[in-house]
């Protein structure tokens, strides 16, 4: 029998490792496995890369996880926003690398990594500073730069429903980057509001297929980023 | 400034943008001045907006008390959904743009060439955090590609040149310009003016491009 639920959210990051590959899902506060990443801060696995569209508000989620040192470098699209101290500091002390990535150019990279296609073409960038190093090449008159494809040891997922098998509904624009990433990720750990028993979803609605998904986790509260900064919370 | 009271305000610049959006355009808008193009759209005109994060019939913000921190725009602000509204994954919605599947987007500016290359997410600044989102992505695959900016820099500088300084954005992407000062589109020969603001000469508008004008017909 398949059943992929694991029992708390220390157990589903258990075994990330140091210098993983981490994939989390999530644009600004929409879809960040809060849970999973404070997990991840207290399990203690460091010189980590981490993929996220941005890098965290306040001193908490994934802005908790880089202020506690673990984040060796981000490829990211969007390394600022209101709120936003801890990596600016990390980025700019060396302690934090970055890979900027135009944002479709990263969502397709993911993409491709996860459905086996490790380079293609796009007019993406084209003449900007971010061309540099990558390959130019025409096609009907038109230049595209080769950009490679991404994969990652993990992927951390926020959704609202999962069932055992994995198969994954999302909540509205929190769904973002997570059925890319999940595809992408070697272990994909989804925690979702509500896991229901195999056989309770509609087929017609499921997002993300379980065969995308490794692990899922239970977290039926989880909390909005913008509601901890606003309480003043940081973690640990 | 002592002419700050000549030429468009920020809202009419957005409603002046806004009568060139087609009735069943498919739209995305960008930070800023540019969001407020949809408050204008004129009525009767069926407008379907995208947000790149994964929403195509974006909506206005919900009520207080009433929104939800999973349903934000680009920018990051909740807003709400229209009858008809989808959601989808990252992927798709840069398909969406990338694939020239959406017909007109509106971007911020802080400079244009006259070949119609942008610059608009970084001055390239030292000790500046870089930040490039979708910009790139949009410029490169969005049909129509329109540019609201006020005509020069705070500092009066001019924010139309003959080519950019600031780090590109895209090359030759840009199709029309609305500023406070005319409304202007990039052609083989250059900035066409296409229209003046009220009170605007045309000798006023070029003394604050970088570039030359090209006069109405």
């Amino acid at each position: 029998m398949i059943n992929k639920e694991v029992g708390s959210v220390a157990d589903a990051v258990a075994d990330v490792f140091d210098g993983a590959t981490v994939m989390i899902g999530g644009f600004g506060e929409a879809g960040s496995p809060i849970e999973l990443i404070h997990a991840l801060i207290d399990q203690g696995a460091t010189d980590l890369t981490v993929v996220n569209n941005n890098t965290g508000s306040g001193e908490v989620g994934l802005a908790a996880l880089i202020k506690a040192g673990r984040v060796s470098k981000m490829i990211c699209s969007y390394p600022r926003s209101t709120n936003s101290t801890v990596f600016p500091d990390m980025y700019r002390s060396g302690r934090t690398a970055l890979e900027l990535v135009p944002q479709g150019t990263l969502a397709e990279r993911i993409r491709a990594g996860g459905a086996g296609i490790p380079a293609f073409y796009t007019p993406t960038a084209v003449g900007t500073p971010l061309e540099d190093g990558l390959e130019r090449r025409t096609f009907d008159g038109r230049d595209y730069l080769l950009v490679h494809g991404l994969t990652a040891d993990f992927a951390l997922i926020r959704a609202r429903v999962v069932d055992r098998h994995g198969n994954v509904v999302y909540n509205k624009t929190a769904r973002n980057y997570s059925p890319v990433m999940a595809m992408a990720g070697r272990t994909t750990i989804v925690q979702a509001t509500t896991v229901v028993d195999v056989g309770e979803l509609d087929p017609e609605v499921i997002v993300t297929p379980g065969i995308f998904v490794q692990r899922v986790v239970e977290v039926a509260d989880p909390a909005h980023e913008s509601e901890l900064i606003a309480m003043g919370a940081t973690y640990p | 400034m002592s002419d700050s009271r000549i030429g468009l305000t920020r809202d009419e610049m957005a409603q002046r943008c806004a009568l060139d959006i087609p009735d069943g355009a498919y739209v995305n808008l960008g930070i800023g001045i540019p969001e407020r193009v949809a408050a204008f759209v004129p009525e009767g005109r069926e407008v379907i907006y995208h947000t790149e994060n994964g929403l195509l019939g974006m909506g206005p913000p919900p009520e207080p008390g009433e929104g939800d921190p999973e349903l934000i725009n680009a920018g990051k602000q909740q807003v709400t959904v229209k009858p008809g509204a989808a959601y989808f994954h990252h992927a798709d919605s840069f398909a969406m743009i990338r694939g020239g599947h959406l017909d007109v987007c509106v971007l911020g500016a802080l400079q244009v060439a006259q070949s119609g290359d942008l610059a608009n997410w970084s001055t390239g600044a030292p000790g500046a955090i870089p930040a490039v989102g979708g910009a790139m992505d949009l410029v490169a695959g969005v049909k129509t590609v329109y540019v609201i900016t006020q005509h020069t820099t705070r500092d009066g500088d001019a924010k139309l040149v003959e080519s950019c300084t600031f780090p590109l954005t895209g090359l030759g992407v840009v199709d029309r310009i609305y500023t406070d000062l005319a409304v202007i589109d990039i052609v083989d020969a250059g900035f066409q003016v296409v229209e003046l603001s009220p009170g605007v000469s045309f000798e006023y508008a070029q003394e604050r491009t970088g570039a030359e004008l090209i006069p109405r017909e």
